[in-house]
């Protein structure tokens, strides 16, 4: 077995150090009923070539999303990552390291950590952000349970707008932390009353922008109801890229900033791993949950990093813990700080302008097709199509064409008549002219 | 005549203290953050120009820089290079954290991950476009059913502590539909932090199990415990001392009898896979996780991935999503409508769980096999009592062996040595050596917990042993600045975490202009 | 005179009328280390005997603070936000953590005096 250096006469000689007979001596402790002496029902060991023949062979029966015209977000979103990324974050010394408990011998992980912490805050218009959660959604949850410790109230306000994914795992989790939450009605066109919901039990009210339709959302308003209730305003945003395009949370008014840092650098995965952004303002620090890495300086006087207000966290907080959470998304950060350094201002602000630009090309190319309208007057690099038929079915025939052409609104929110023809639909700067004109003709043949 | 080349000769040593010009020790570089090394025009990419057309922003185009430094290419590259030479990693050397499983990473689970069939997928894409994605989480859900005995798996939690969540909302859901309000869960004073945090995200108090003599449960204690109000106990198994808790199965049938639940944290599993299934222990939720038993890789600290196994009794409460093979073909279960008999308590992220563990873990288990698994747990527990053998004349273990996949010791032989555990393992570093798991589990003073793993070799824990022994001698013998001032060759010495914790400088900022 | 009792959780609080000034003691100070930051009392909590009140952090430890009497928080020292260095170097003293108007005397029979607590400190180690 390749991975297993020891040798037979190895195990002979260390068990006679130990002075036991044989291995199952080391098993003693074991009840009798549940020691297995026959291998179980699982195929042997095999050598790379065979392993990778197998799982060569599963991935070719997946559309990769580099083999055809691409259209697809609703919380996922393709980029082109660039080379270096990939190659740095398969750097031993950041792939096969821990989490950095040790400081002096882990200063690589926790500068990276502290310059994502900056980028994160820089982006979203934040005082400070922490070394990241799960994921988005996670993340989500987590500043909804956040915002109820931090205003001793209980109640969460999610807009119709929010991903129904993050609701619902913003509504399980605070279910069983014994939290409320109120669901707007899921709002398509992006109109919703939020701040007569607001009332004096409310922690926070969470809206995303670009919100799951698309919609821009001007979160000035939603701040200024919240605050003056003593509530808290969440910002989410699912596409990090708009920050280089749109008013940040920020400088919105936002006291909490979550979500998918998955856009920059991660790649789609399959949905995993992805990476939750979490910042705040400062005033609301001690009450974050996750890592944070702090800037100090070493006995010799040079400057040094170190995870820091650990009394936060569950290792010593135990069950008064702000949260149980305890990995992050380490290898995820990187990748994330690696792409947004690459870009740096000018990189960024352009990519977005031209994700951007890209959208709003393909939406004036769509709702060219007849019956197909286009439901945002403003949006991003996703926007939501009415198709004049259910869209699940219409997406299945262009994947049958070799075409990913967008997310039915129907795949997150099934069963309501009002939503089954609308389409989810995602542009970005990988898109060709040859890629739309593809997605056209597709859509205009399959509709007609 | 050309008198220009000269071969290099060693003279005399080096001066340790000389204080370079740049700030560089030879390999050792000194690198600014990103943000102090901006240019105004510098850019990594290459990007088309931007058409000249109206945005469709409205009034929220964003009005301000956002103030991100801008480097080429090779400065970037460069500055994460430089930066990873200051970090220790399992390719460079032994780390012996205890509870962590820092077993080798094979470079093959990496290559697999990165297939475009897999890593270029999109989680929404419509089903069809996806069957060998859930062909593969069904396959690696068949292997973690078979190893561990169990009927279930809940796939996606992203980490251990979040499968403990997924593990606790299942038995608060059961206790819901069988319409009881049990609001206790017994937690060993051993385990990890995340034990009682996650109780706790589930409304549930958290009472404390005391351990016996020999470290584990204290079974009499347990049961009197036990009552009406237990909803469920928390036991890791082996437990954080290293120890397989003999009395477990007695533990299951009383907690059982008692209308409770067995959650067991399957951070140790390494020390059983492929030798005893949980299921046969009378566990009724377990995570798994797959970056520590199979070697998906910790990258500084992320990300992970934690399924959860579940008994028949807990099974129908499992989380959305699901895979289900079909016959004609894989689907995914999305919401509780398409959930058939099961009653899902909700969901517990975006998406469909960690595809590129999934990845990097089945490659990982095909790789080693029934047989390779059952090998992998000998070894380390052959592996951690080697070393528990070999050390404890020189050190101090708290419960006598044998121990499971690692290793505990405490500081009382360092009493009277001026040397403290942390010192102890700081003193490590110098040694070329990652530390151990210091100060954990918190039930003994002092604690060092050591597991090798069973990647390392024979030569390798030679080494270790060695070391431990000299290091051990040298505090016993008065050496106590070897131990106090330690790290002496590392990228930094000891660094100064209250400060750190009192005026926090959590990011960087430009410095004010005047 | 003033009078001083301690509690078996380490808070001291020393009586002037009905308000008692409260704190941690020298000896829980010495236990925690550095300590980094205090959460404190909002003035008007009101609180019964043995609620947790506060809360102290050190770098690697944290620990709640319980109110040793009930009553009403009328003033917290908020000199400990910026500076909780001063727990480390007068705990009972500058290092004091917030004043309580106490309702109830009778609830200070069930404390120590110094000599009492400094038994009961000397019978942990």
């Amino acid at each position: 077995m390749r991975y297993l250096p020891l040798t037979q006469s190895d195990r002979t000689d260390m068990l006679r150090t130990i002075g036991a007979a044989s291995i199952d001596d080391l098993f003693a402790d074991v009840p009798l009923a549940a020691r297995r002496s026959e291998p179980l029902d699982l195929p042997p060991h095999q050598g790379e070539i065979e392993v990778e023949r197998m799982l060569r062979t599963m991935a070719a029966k997946n559309l990769a999303a580099c083999d055809a015209p691409f259209f697809c977000g609703a919380g996922a979103y393709r980029h082109h990552i660039p080379a270096s990324v990939d190659h740095l974050i398969q750097r031993s010394e950041f792939l096969t390291s821990y989490t950095p408990y040790q400081p002096e011998i882990s200063q690589g992980t926790l500068q990276y950590l502290f310059e994502f912490q900056t980028q994160v805050a820089m982006l979203s218009g934040m005082d400070i952000a922490n070394a990241s959660m799960y994921d988005g959604a996670t993340a989500c949850a987590e500043a909804v349970l956040m915002a109820n410790r931090a205003t001793k109230r209980r109640t969460a306000i999610l807009s119709g707008g929010l991903h129904p994914q993050y609701r619902a795992v913003t509504e399980t989790t605070s279910h069983f932390a014994g939290g409320i939450v109120r669901a707007m009605a899921v709002a398509p066109d992006g109109v919703e009353d939020i701040i007569n919901a607001i009332d004096d039990d409310t922690a926070c009210i969470v809206v995303q922008t670009p919100d799951f339709f698309g919609h821009l959302r001007d979160l000035r308003p939603l701040a200024e109801a919240a605050h003056a209730r003593g509530a808290l305003l969440v910002a989410v945003t699912t596409e990090p890229l708009a920050l280089g395009a749109i008013l940040s949370p920020g400088e919105m008014g936002a006291d909490i900033f979550v979500g998918e840092g998955q856009s920059l650098g991660v790649g789609l995965n399959f949905g995993g791993p992805y990476l939750g952004l979490f910042a705040a303002r400062s005033a609301l620090q001690r009450q974050m949950p996750g890592r944070l890495c702090g800037e100090t300086v070493d006995a010799q006087g040079r400057r040094g990093y170190v995870l820091t207000l650990s009394a936060r966290e569950q290792h010593i907080r135990r069950e008064k813990a702000t949260s149980n959470i305890c990995t992050n998304s380490g290898l995820c950060c990187l990748a994330f700080t690696i792409h947004v350094a690459l870009l740096g201002e000018a990189g960024f602000t352009q990519l977005a302008l031209l994700n951007h630009q890209s959208a709003i090309v393909l939406a004036q190319a769509l709702t060219g097709i007849p019956g197909v309208t286009c439901l945002n007057e403003y949006f991003f690099n996703e926007f939501t199509l009415r198709l004049p038929k259910p869209s699940a079915p219409v997406v299945d025939a262009l994947a049958a064409k070799g075409i990913l052409g967008g997310v039915p609104v129907s795949r997150l929110i099934p069963g309501d008549p009002n939503l089954e023809n609308l389409l989810l639909v995602a542009a970005n700067e990988t898109n060709t002219d040859a890629d739309r004109a593809a997605f056209v003709a597709a859509l205009r043949e399959v509709l007609a | 005549m050309m008198r220009q080349g000269r071969p290099t000769a060693p003279g005399k040593a080096g001066d340790e203290t000389l204080t370079t010009f740049s700030g560089h020790r030879g390999l050792d570089h000194e690198e600014p953050l990103l943000f102090e090394r901006g240019a105004e025009g510098r850019c990594g990419v290459d990007l088309p120009a931007p058409a000249k057309m109206a945005n469709r922003l409205g009034d929220l185009a964003r009005p301000s820089t956002i103030g991100l430094p801008g480097l080429s290419e090779p400065q970037v590259v460069r500055h994460f290079v430089r930066l990873s030479r200051k970090n220790y990693a399992i390719d460079s050397g032994l780390y012996p954290l205890g509870s962590c499983t820092m077993k080798h990473n094979p470079r093959l689970n990496e290559k697999l991950a990165r297939l475009p069939g897999f890593a270029d997928l999109h989680p929404l894409q419509p089903i069809s476009t996806v069957q060998g994605a859930l062909e593969l989480i069904n396959t690696l859900a068949h292997w973690l059913r078979v190893l561990t005995g169990m009927p279930a798996v809940a796939m996606s939690p992203k980490a251990g502590a979040h499968g403990e969540l997924c593990g606790l909302m299942a038995i608060r859901a059961a206790l819901d539909a069988r319409g009881e309000k049990r609001n206790r869960v017994l937690a060993p004073e051993s385990a990890h932090g995340t034990n009682p945090a996650t109780a706790a995200m589930c409304g549930f108090s958290v009472d404390p199990i005391p351990a016996d003599a020999r470290g584990r449960v204290d079974l009499a204690a347990l049961k009197a415990k036990l009552g009406p109000d237990v909803a469920a106990i928390m036991v890791t198994n082996p437990n954080t001392c290293g120890l397989f808790e003999n009395d477990i199965i007695e533990m299951a049938k009383a907690v059982h009898d008692a209308g409770g639940y067995f959650y067991c944290d399957g951070a140790n599993f390494n020390a059983l896979v492929g030798r005893v299934r949980p299921g046969d222990l009378g566990i009724d939720a377990m995570h798994i996780n797959l970056h520590k038993t199979f070697s998906t890789p910790h990258g500084g600290g992320g990300p992970g991935a934690g399924p959860v196994v579940f008994s028949q009794a807990l099974a129908p409460f499992a989380p959305l999503p699901f895979v289900v093979d079909r016959g004609a073909g894989f689907d995914l279960v999305e919401f509780d409508t398409d959930a058939g008999d099961a009653t899902p308590f909700g969901r517990m992220t975006a998406f469909h769980g960690q595809m590129g563990m999934f990845v990097r873990a089945l490659s990982y288990m095909l790789s080693h096999g029934a047989d390779g698994l059952r090998q992998v747990a000998e070894d380390a527990v052959l592996n951690a009592n080697y070393v528990l053998a070999s050390l404890s004349q020189d050190m101090s273990a708290p419960f006598p062996g044998p121990c499971m996949h690692e290793c505990l010791f405490d500081d009382a032989f360092l009493k009277g040595t001026g040397v403290t555990t942390l010192d102890f393992a700081k003193a490590m570093i110098d040694e070329g050596y990652h530390p151990m798991t210091i100060y954990f589990p918190l039930v003994v003073h002092g604690a060092m917990l050591i597991e090798p793993t069973e990647t390392e070799s024979k030569e390798s824990l030679d080494q270790l042993i060695s070391v431990l022994r000299s290091l051990a001698q040298a505090a016993k013998a008065g050496d106590v600045t070897r131990f106090t001032q330690a790290p002496h060759y590392a990228p930094r010495n000891r660094l100064d975490e209250t400060r750190a914790a009192r005026t926090p400088v959590l990011r960087w900022r430009p410095a004010k202009e005047e | 005179m003033t009078k001083i009792f301690y509690t078996q959780d380490h808070e001291w609080i020393r009586l002037e009328g009905d308000v008692g000034t409260v704190g941690i003691s020298n000896y829980a100070q010495e236990q925690l280390g550095d300590i980094v930051f205090v959460e404190l009392p909002q003035p008007g909590t009101k609180t019964g005997r043995g609620d947790e009140i506060a809360v102290v952090e050190s770098v690697k430890a944290a620990s709640e603070i319980y109110a040793p009497v009930s009553g009403e928080v009328i003033e917290a020292n908020s000199t400990l936000e910026g500076a909780p260095v001063t727990v480390n170097e007068a705990a009972e003293s500058d290092g004091w953590f917030f004043k309580i108007r106490i309702s109830d005397q009778a609830e200070l029979a069930g404390l120590m005096d110094a000599a009492a607590y400094q038994a009961f400190v000397e019978g942990l180690a």
